[in-house]
């Protein structure tokens, strides 16, 4: 059994009548980091949320190691760890006493060498007697991870880890995470930021208005995706393309002082340097150029166009 | 499939969140013990020593003792609800309701810790109004085994009760409503500071669709042998409240608990 997480036809309509999942399917591999990317409401924390028994489903199934999640709950959840999105603490509970509560909560007798290491790990060893609502949010959200991995589990859930956090807390994040996956851990991590899914994740999936998009290992993804964006800041504006660059895919903004150029990096002819020599025949100049990888959105919009 | 050897009852989580709660109350220590002992000291001034000394014996009870069972139902009625309400509100009022509901942790389970909690704390009370008002007037428990048993039950019962009034309210309002708007006023007119049958008789009559009247009555004849309307129908009446209780908390889970989407 490679699978640890089976989602079958998972959907979710809330009360409002919003339907926030589609026929959601996807099983998660024994200790993969898989990455779950996705646009603002696209249903990553609804998804996640009901795997972790916080929302209930309303059609379809879940297995976590081959235990229900509904008829097995004990099972399903004392094996999952979740660091939710939202930042909510207990404003007068020291570090400590509520990453202590956690473990008891989910079923473990205290061992508190465990509840150290945890603590170290995450560099909150020295506020482990400071009240949570004097900590700073970065520190709040190493406290919600200490929380999520004070029981021990098999299966971490991030849902956007690095919203709101700084360059050192992000560095000790990704550390931890390639940890946890080195000592067997299965993570699932949501994040808007297709760079970060690129690095961390050995798979990834793209779901955009309660749908699936896409699940791919993330070379493959990437390779498919690698779509860049060229753009030439000119000396002077242009009033259209001459005829001479219709070869190339481009396109005129900025009242004609910004051209731009969409190409493949995995093609073998990018097309790149032929363009530049011809604008330099034709005499065209620029100031400056940039190249940026294909945004989230954009991939979404390529994804879903593909789709239908 | 092979089978899941982990228990089938989470009394580390019980534990976790019984001790939470516990926890919670010995930060407001003051507002949570020291407070009752000078409201219940400051009744005795007025009712009993003021008022008192001017009241004739109550079915041949000084009048400051007669008031004694009465000022601690009152005490566990409120205490009670806002101790086991504001438990299970309060993380849903700030989102940390979130790791209770990711955990192996049965609606039961939840119930018996929260519940179990807010009782502790309500009779811990109890016990200190009690001892408080033995300073002023003297106290005599004639039926020890049936006091503990109504002071159990009590605290038992309106910890549920609590427990479905912070399920379900939307907001602190909703929260404060039923204590202040119901209970108190139920608790002062169910003769707790005076014996119904010093009321006329059509006020009497009236009087006794207060199941609050029951619930008191009960647990004063543990304390001086009388009763107005006898010990077991007492009994009766609190283990129906009790029972209805159960029932409401049983369907409230069977219906989606109320805390998920
Ligand atoms: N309790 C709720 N009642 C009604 N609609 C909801 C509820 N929770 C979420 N939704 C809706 O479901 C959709 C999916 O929300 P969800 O939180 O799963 O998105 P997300 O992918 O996590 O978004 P984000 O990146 O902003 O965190 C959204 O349109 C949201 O408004
Ligand atoms: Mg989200």
């Amino acid at each position: 059994m490679a699978s640890i997480i089976s989602i079958d036809r998972l959907g979710k309509t809330y009360a409002s009548g919003f339907s926030a999942l589609k026929q959601v399917s996807l099983d998660i591999e024994r200790g993969e980091i898989f990455a779950l990317l996705g646009p603002n409401g696209a249903g990553k924390t609804t998804l996640i949320s009901i795997v972790c028994g916080i929302v209930t489903a309303s059609e379809g199934s879940v297995t976590v190691d081959g235990f229900d999640i509904g008829r097995d709950y004990r099972a399903t959840r004392s094996r999952i760890g979740l660091v939710p999105q939202e930042l909510t603490t207990d404003a007068f509970e020291t570090v400590w006493a509520t990453v202590s509560f956690s473990r008891g909560l989910f079923g473990r007798a205290p061992n508190p060498a465990y509840i150290e290491k945890v603590l170290r790990e995450l560099s909150l060893w020295d506020k482990r007697n400071s009240r949570l609502r004097t900590l700073s949010g970065g520190m709040k959200r190493r406290v919600m991870i200490a929380k999520a991995l004070s029981h021990e589990p098999d299966i971490l859930f991030l849902d956007e880890p690095t919203a709101g956090v700084d360059v050192s807390l992000r560095r000790d994040m990704w550390n931890l995470v390639r940890e946890m996956r080195a000592s067997g851990v299965t993570i699932i991590l949501t994040t808007h930021y297709i760079e970060e899914a690129e690095d961390m994740a050995d798979r990834i999936g793209v779901i955009n208005k309660g749908e699936l998009i896409v699940v791919e290992q993330t070379a493959e993804l990437m390779a498919k995706m690698g779509r860049k964006c060229l753009t030439l800041y000119l000396a002077e504006p242009m009033s259209s393309i001459p005829g001479a660059l219709e070869d190339w895919k481009l396109s005129l903004n900025a009242d004609g002082y910004e051209l731009e150029y969409t190409f493949d990096v995995n093609d073998e002819r990018t097309g790149v340097p032929s363009l530049l020599r011809r604008m330099s025949d034709l005499g065209i100049a620029f100031r400056d150029l940039h190249t940026r990888q294909s945004s989230l959105e954009e991939i979404f919009v390529s994804l879903v166009r593909e789709g239908s | 499939m092979m089978a899941d050897n982990r228990v089938n009852f989470n009394a580390h989580g019980v534990w976790a969140i019984y001790r939470f709660e516990m926890a919670r109350a010995l930060r407001t220590v003051l507002q949570s013990l020291v407070t009752p002992v000078i409201t219940t000291s400051l009744y005795f001034v007025v009712f009993g020593a003021a008022i008192g000394s001017r009241m004739t014996e109550v079915d041949g009870v000084s009048y400051g003792a007669f008031i004694v069972p009465g000022l601690v139902m009152l005490a566990l009625f409120t205490q009670s609800i806002f101790n086991a309400s504001f438990g299970i509100f309060f993380p849903k009022f700030t989102g940390t309701i979130y790791e209770l509901l990711s955990a192996p942790i049965s609606y039961l389970e939840i119930v018996l810790a929260y519940v179990g909690a807010a009782a502790t704390k309500s009779i811990v009370l109890g016990v200190i109004i009690m001892l408080t008002a033995s300073l002023f007037v003297p106290v005599t428990i004639q039926h020890p085994v049936s006091m503990v048993a109504f002071l159990l039950l009590t605290a038992v019962t309106f910890s549920l009760f609590g427990f479905i009034i912070g399920i379900w309210s939307k907001g602190f309002e909703q929260l404060q409503f039923i204590p202040m708007l119901v209970v108190t006023p139920l608790t002062f007119l169910g003769g707790a500071f005076y014996s119904i049958d010093m009321l006329p008789s059509f006020w009497r009559t009236v009087t006794l669709f207060n199941p609050v009247v029951y619930l008191i009555d009960g647990f004063r004849w543990s304390f001086y042998g009388t009763s107005d309307v006898g010990v077991v129908v007492s009994l009766v009446a609190t283990l129906g409240f009790l029972l209805a209780c159960l029932v409401v908390v049983a369907w409230t889970f069977a219906t989606g608990f109320r805390l998920k989407d």
